[in-house]
This record gives structure tokens, C-alpha cells and sequence, in this order.
């Protein structure tokens, strides 16, 4: 089952029964935005291809102990574009409903969480759990609470235990999410985890695929997501000790870094703002697995090292704690 | 009959957060605002090397990093005595300038706009409270055309960002002493042609927008007013003069008291703590503050801290930048911008103190922005050094006073033996989400809640968009908060 059809799934239950149904509004979102040579290219495929049945896929996404930072990189993704993303198909053929993400669900209050509740239980076994930010843990999660019931408020930790269970699969997006990140660094006084630490200790065996960096990279999310509706659930060869996959986080940044020329001839950057290799920067581009290098960032506008800024090691376990101080050789 | 309305919780905001009003004959006549999540980022912060600030603090908030990073390299730069050349200076101000129209569009069209535009029929359009949606059908779908243009447009902003500062969200190449970047023509060009495109949408439709929801929704020109003080800090910085209070900036530092314009006098802010669930001393200012949680204080309700200067409450953000504009002498370009839009709407200056106003002054900014770094861009010198060089001292102390997108937002460091040995930061979202101070009065949010209509107490659709006008952030506010809640629950009065 994991990672397996979902099938198409009626919608219902919903509050609101005006204006537009998801179609209609891709028709009309299509039309409205034909201003444009490059959609007026492609609107008969688009067209074509709404008429076609398509795979739903339920998506809980839940802000816990976190900057909101993944959200707002993972908006940026190109290819597909967000607006493909939220309103159309992820991929053709492929439609996620974002049943729940409080950044940008119109619900607000109970009707939000109980959202969240009604997919959890309607579509057991065949939602998507997303998880940006790390789960507080000290005293018994009451360091971070989202909603209230009978006057109590829920922690983010009992969310976790409900949700976490009867899902496909869970993605952590973020190093929050994933192993703690700067929500868990010293001296932690919330008592952040990463989600895998997390399950492990509610014994908890849905699994889970890590997508850390901070933030994470829209292609990182995008792909990941991807992998597992268009094949399943990555097969272990795939992913490597730290739950990541190796497609995106199997080699160093160190090794296809474009300063490698600046080491050879021993170019050495001292001090801000001065070309050479940044290793006496406190570069931890040698311990950091990550494809910023040949992928960059913000549509590969850019990326740190090309900024002269030396790799901070955000997509690692150890981050910040393992790489500090940021910038001192390590 | 008393009726305790609670909004748990509050969407569409960055971060966690709760309002409880109590509604009486259908107005609200009390309300308390609260954060739901602790990170203790100055627990974080103390012993790590002072330069880490700079990246540590990004992460408050992954909407508005770029004010983080430069109010902590400006508390750096205070600290150790030293200042930017002009180009990092310049750098610095696009870097910060691209994220407000970034988080400017975001906030209007995907966290603000459906309060009062009706979505399509799926998640995470709905489900939705259903009420109150006025626009015609037509005007009604052609903003929600422009939500799906924003989505697309406001990456644009991301990447003019990144052009300089490496990546976004959080900036890698914001350093004390100015930027690691080195600017180049190709860099030039491509923030000029991405900046060309925002422009054009901020003129022909972000302002129009907001115009058009402000004619129909004129009530909300009065609903929400607040307690009309306003500070800014002021923004990008023009010349390179050291101490901040003098120093040139794009938007001024000042602050309006009783429709009076004023100068800021960093030494007059404080920090009360009694209504917050804290055991450290009430009403110290932030460079002696200390964070100290006690989530049993009978007497707290909350878990920010109550920022005041002089002891009195004040509102931050694009109001206020816009009041102080307004009240300056000479007919500044933001001040025409404003009476211009208000003549249009056949409203006065006073009607800015409104959910409307806000939105109105946050459309009118961002512009004022655009438009600007269409020249600082070509400030750029290349080839000319983008950071000064600087040793740690053993021993310093400095503050960063520095206007983010959403408002004042002051950091505070002191170091010892060249490890941090206190951290403190007051977020603008402290300012506006904060609680009741030593005296009593209430922060600027629970102020501007007072009076609004709430005719159905299980669709309180007043007071979120009452809340979100103030755009906040909870994720910057709660490095500041402690966990629980359990007394809130016992003061529920029903």
C-alpha cells in the first residue's frame, strides 16, 4: 500500500458549497492567465489534461516547533511552480490536497484542526504527514500547543501521536523536523526533537523520509514527494544513514564545490568579502552532503558559497551545535 | 450576558497564536492575545561566538530573516565600533528592501486576502467561516486570479534577495561589517529586470487591490483603530553615520504620541513582565533584561513580555512608518502616496488607523520600496570593498535598532571573554501582540480588538481580520514566550 494509488477520492463534508469546484477553476485559472505566450502554448495540454482522471492525495502539513522558513522556500519551487503545486497537479496525473496548513488554509480555529482530523480519519493509511520543525518534548510537550479541547490545550506532541500513525508516510521537512535543528540546539530548554526520535520513542513504525536543510530546498521537497507517488517508498540502497535521499544529499558539498581551484593553488579566504576557498571561514562544506553546488538556490540565482559565505552545514545532524562556531574552521 | 469567544488557532499568520475576546452585546469588550510555543533562543545564544548572532537569529523567523540578520549584524557593528563601506551598506538595504515586498505580497494576497475574498471549493480554500464576503463575483475572481499571479511573483522578490544575499530563506552572505557578496553587472542586471516585473505589479495590481477591497469594506476604515502611538526605527540606512539616532535613513526613526512627532530614545525602552510568566524583574530595558520562565506565575496570562517606551503602548509596522511619514514636514513621495489613495477613498488620515489603513499603508510601502531600489541598486560601485574587517573584542556591548517589514524590531548584545553573554531582542511582534504591562494597559492588538463587532461569537471573522492586519509573527515574538496555558483556560468567564 505504501506509496501506492490512492485512487480518486469524492470530497465532501466541506463547509463552503459556492462558486468554484477545483476544475472549474483550473479552467478558469487557465483562461484568466492566457495573457501570456507561454500559456496560451500550453493551454490544450492543461486542458486535456484536467479532464483526465487524476490521483488525489490527502496532505496534512503541520507547523510544530519552527520559522515557517520551509514553507515559504518550498513556495518557491519553478518546476513544477506552486500555483501547480497547491491548485492543479504536482505531477500530471498527480493532485495533493492540502487539507491542512495553517500558513495558508482560510480556516482558522477549530474548523482547521478538526480538518485535520476528518482526513486523518477518513483517509487512513493514504495520507501524506508533513512536518516542518522540530516537537517539543520537556514537560510533556507543553512548550508547544496548537488548538485547544474541553479548555486544555493539545500539544504539538499529542498532534504527533494522532497523526502520525495511520499516515503513508511522513516527510520531515526541514533539519528542525528531521534531527531537532536550531529548535533542538543547546541547551534546548523546550526539549525539541526530530520527528524519527520522536516516533521511535511513541514506537511508532510508519515510515519516515528526511528532507533537512535550513530550509529545505523546494527541488528537495518536490522530488521527494514525487518519488514516493510516482514509485513508492524509496527502497533503503536509496536513502542513506541519516534518512535522507541520496539523490539530493549523497555527495559533499566540499566535493563539487566551485572554490575547489581556490584550494589547489591554496587561496584561502581570511576575512569577509575576499575571494578563495572558505575553509578558514569555518566552511563545513567537507561534512556537509548537499547538491547546492550543481542545484544553487532561489531558481539558481544563487547560493552561499557563491556568495562568498561560507557553508554552514544546514543539512546536517549536527546542525548548529556540531558546527560551531559557524565560523571557525572546524 | 458575558460570552468568551476563543480563536485557537489563529490561521494565516506566521506561527502559533491565540485570541480570547469577551463579546457583550456583540462587541468585543476585553481581549487577550498569546503565543503557544517556546524556543528559548536566548538560552540558545548564550556562550556561542558572537558572529553566530547573525545566522542564529535568521532562524526567529524564516519570513523576515533579512531583518534579523541586519538588526544582529548592526548590533555587532555598534558593538565592535565599526561600520559598513557604502556598498555594504547599499547591499544590505536590498537584500532587506527585496524581502519587504516579499513579505509585503505574501502577507496581502495569501494570508490577508481571504478574510475577504471567497476562495474555490478546495483545500486549503476551504472549509472556511462563511460569512461577509461582498465583492462582486467578478471583481471577486479576478482577485483571487491575482493570489495565483502573487504566488508566482513574489519568488521573483525571494530571488532578487538571494542575487545578493546567497540564498533566502535565511541569508548567508549578511556579515558584521557589511556583506560577503561581491557585485557584479550580471548581478545588477538581473535584480533590475525582476525588480522592472514587481514593479509593475505592485502599481497596476497589489495597490489596486487594496483599493478596491478598501471601497467595499469601508467599515473596516474604522474597525480596529488601536492606541494610535506609532514607532519606527527606521529603515535602510543612507549615509554611514555610527550612531544610529543620527544616522539618514529611507524611512525615519521617530515616533508619534498623541498625534505629536517625536524622537526615539533607545535608553527608553522597557520591557514588563508581570502579566507574563516570568520570575526575572519587571520593567528593565533589554540590554539588561533577563528571561527567566515561570509557567506557574498566578499572575500571567501569557508568555510575551510587554515591550513599553516610556511606559506607554505603542503600534509598529506600516502604519506607523506611514503616520510618521504623514506627520513630517515637507510633502515626502510617502506622504502624497497616502493622501493621494485616502482622497480617492474619500477618507481622512485617522481612517489609517484601521484594518483597512494598515493594508492600505503596507500596499503603499512596498512601493515607496520598489521604486527606491531602482536607484540604490545603481549605487552598487564594483570592485570596491563590500565589508570592513574588524577583531572581536573580549568584552563589548551594542544594539541594532532596525525597522523589519512588520515593524521595530531592536536586538541587543553583550559580550564577554568573546562569547555572547546575553542576547535579548524585542520583535515587533512583541510590541504589537504584547499583554497588559506593570500598569495595566493593554498591548496594542488587545487594544485595537475593543469594539469590534462580533454578531455571531462562532464565526468571529471581525477579530481575525482584525489580528491579521498587524501581519504578525508569532515565530519572531515566542523566542520570547513560555509554554502552558493552563491558566488561560481557568480564566474563561462564560
Amino acid at each position: 500500500m505504501l506509496g501506492g494509488e490512492c485512487g480518486v477520492q469524492e470530497r465532501e463534508g466541506t463547509v463552503a458549497h459556492h462558486g468554484f469546484t477545483r476544475r472549474e477553476f483550473l479552467r478558469w485559472a487557465v483562461a484568466a492567465t492566457a495573457a501570456t505566450e507561454f500559456n496560451r502554448l500550453f493551454i490544450p495540454k492543461l486542458s486535456a489534461a484536467i479532464e483526465q482522471a487524476v490521483k488525489e492525495y490527502p496532505l496534512i502539513w503541520m507547523q510544530t516547533s519552527a520559522c515557517s522558513g520551509c514553507s515559504v522556500s518550498v513556495i518557491n519551487t519553478i518546476h513544477p511552480s506552486i500555483k501547480n503545486v497547491i491548485l492543479d497537479q504536482i505531477l500530471p496525473g498527480y493532485q495533493l490536497y492540502l487539507d491542512y496548513h495553517s500558513t495558508l488554509m482560510a480556516a482558522t480555529g477549530k474548523l482547521s484542526t478538526d480538518t485535520a482530523l476528518e482526513t486523518a480519519s477518513k483517509y487512513k493509511g493514504k495520507y501524506i504527514y508533513i512536518v516542518e520543525g522540530a516537537i517539543p518534548t520537556q514537560s510533556d510537550g507543553m512548550y508547544g500547543t496548537l488548538g485547544e479541547e474541553n479548555g486544555k490545550p493539545v500539544t504539538m506532541l499529542t498532534w504527533v501521536e494522532r497523526l502520525a500513525p495511520d499516515a503513508m508516510a511522513i516527510l520531515a521537512v526541514g533539519t528542525c523536523a528531521a534531527y531537532g535543528g536550531v529548535a533542538g540546539a543547546k541547551p534546548n530548554p523546550s526539549g525539541a526533537r526530530g520527528i524519527g526520535d520522536v516516533l521511535a520513542a511513541l514506537k511508532v513504525s510508519t515510515p519516515v523520509i528526511n528532507i533537512p536543510g535550513c530550509p529545505c530546498h523546494p527541488d528537495w521537497f518536490i522530488g521527494t514527494v514525487a518519488r514516493v507517488l510516482l514509485y513508492g517508498l524509496p527502497k533503503p540502497k536509496e536513502v542513506d544513514e541519516d534518512g535522507r535521499l541520496k539523490i539530493y544529499y549523497g555527495k559533499t558539498v566540499h566535493n563539487r564545490c566551485i572554490n575547489r581551484d581556490y584550494l589547489d593553488e591554496g587561496v584561502f579566504a581570511s576575512k569577509f568579502g575576499e575571494p578563495g576557498c572558505l575553509l578558514e571561514l569555518g566552511c563545513k562544506g567537507p561534512f556537509t552532503n548537499a547538491d547546492c553546488p550543481v542545484r544553487q538556490w532561489n531558481s539558481g540565482v544563487n547560493w552561499c558559497i557563491s556568495a562568498n559565505a561560507p557553508c554552514l552545514g544546514c543539512t546536517e545532524p549536527g546542525f548548529p551545535d556540531a558546527h560551531s562556531p559557524l565560523y571557525q574552521r572546524r | 450576558m458575558k460570552t468568551q469567544v476563543t480563536v485557537d488557532p489563529l490561521t494565516r499568520i506566521e506561527g502559533h497564536l491565540r485570541v480570547d475576546a469577551m463579546v457583550e452585546d456583540g462587541v468585543v469588550v476585553e481581549a487577550h492575545a498569546g503565543g503557544t510555543l517556546y524556543r528559548g533562543f536566548e538560552q540558545i545564544l548564550v556562550g556561542r561566538d558572537p558572529l553566530d548572532a547573525v545566522q542564529l537569529t535568521q532562524r526567529f523567523c524564516g519570513v523576515c530573516p533579512t531583518a534579523h540578520a541586519v538588526a544582529s549584524s548592526q548590533c555587532l557593528d555598534n558593538a565592535m565600533g565599526i561600520m559598513p563601506p557604502d556598498n555594504g551598506r547599499t547591499i544590505r538595504n536590498l537584500i532587506q528592501g527585496a524581502n519587504y515586498i516579499q513579505s509585503h505580497i505574501l502577507h496581502f494576497y495569501h494570508l490577508a486576502a481571504l478574510d475577504f475574498v471567497r476562495g474555490p471549493e478546495f483545500p486549503p480554500f476551504i472549509p472556511r467561516y462563511e460569512a461577509d464576503y461582498r465583492l462582486p463575483k467578478a471583481t471577486s475572481d479576478e482577485i483571487i486570479s491575482h493570489y495565483v499571479q502573487a504566488l508566482q511573483i513574489r519568488l521573483k522578490a525571494h530571488e532578487m534577495s538571494a542575487v545578493f544575499s546567497g540564498k533566502m530563506p535565511h541569508c548567508a552572505s549578511v556579515v558584521p561589517g557589511g556583506v560577503t557578496v561581491t557585485p557584479t553587472v550580471d548581478k545588477v542586471t538581473t535584480f533590475l529586470w525582476r525588480l522592472k516585473e514587481l514593479r509593475d505589479f505592485i502599481t497596476n495590481v497589489y495597490v489596486p487591490d487594496v483599493l478596491t477591497i478598501a471601497e467595499v469594506y469601508r467599515d473596516y476604515g474604522e474597525i480596529g483603530p488601536g492606541c494610535k502611538n506609532m514607532l519606527s526605527y527606521g529603515a535602510f540606512d543612507l549615509d554611514n553615520e555610527p550612531a544610529v539616532i543620527r544616522r539618514k535613513r529611507f524611512f525615519p526613526m521617530a515616533r508619534l504620541q498623541n498625534g505629536k512627532l517625536l524622537s526615539v530614545d533607545p535608553s527608553k525602552i522597557t520591557e514588563d513582565v508581570s502579566a507574563s510568566w516570568y520570575k526575572s524583574a519587571s520593567h528593565l530595558p533589554p540590554a539588561s533584561g533577563a528571561t527567566l520562565p515561570d509557567p506557574a506565575k498566578p499572575a500571567g496570562y501569557t508568555w510575551l513580555k510587554a515591550p513599553r517606551y516610556d511606559n506607554t503602548v505603542y503600534e509598529v509596522g506600516p502604519l506607523a512608518r506611514a503616520a510618521i511619514a504623514n506627520a513630517s514636514a515637507g510633502n515626502s513621495a510617502h506622504a502624497k502616496l497616502i493622501s493621494d489613495s485616502l482622497t480617492q477613498l474619500r477618507m481622512t488620515p485617522d481612517n489609517l488607523n484601521s484594518v483597512m489603513g494598515r493594508h492600505l499603508c503596507r500596499a503603499i510601502e512596498t512601493k515607496m520600496v520598489a521604486d527606491a531600489m531602482a536607484d540604490w541598486v545603481l549605487q552598487i560601485k564594483l570592485e570596491q570593498p563590500v565589508a570592513t574587517t574588524f577583531s572581536l573584542p573580549d568584552t563589548a556591548a551594542g544594539y541594532g535598532l532596525w525597522d523589519a517589514s512588520r515593524g521595530a524590531l531592536g536586538h541587543w548584545i553583550s559580550i564577554k571573554n568573546k562569547k555572547i553573554e546575553r542576547y535579548q531582542a524585542v520583535v515587533p511582534t512583541t510590541w504589537n501582540a504584547s499583554p497588559r504591562d506593570d500598569a495595566g494597559h493593554p498591548g496594542a492588538i488587545e487594544q485595537a480588538l475593543i469594539g469590534a463587532p462580533v454578531k455571531d461569537p462562532a464565526n468571529p471573522f471581525a477579530l481575525a481580520r482584525i489580528v491579521r492586519s498587524f501581519d504578525p509573527c508569532i515565530a519572531c515574538a515566542i523566542h520570547l514566550l513560555t509554554p502552558s496555558g493552563k491558566l488561560l483556560s481557568q480564566t474563561r468567564v462564560i
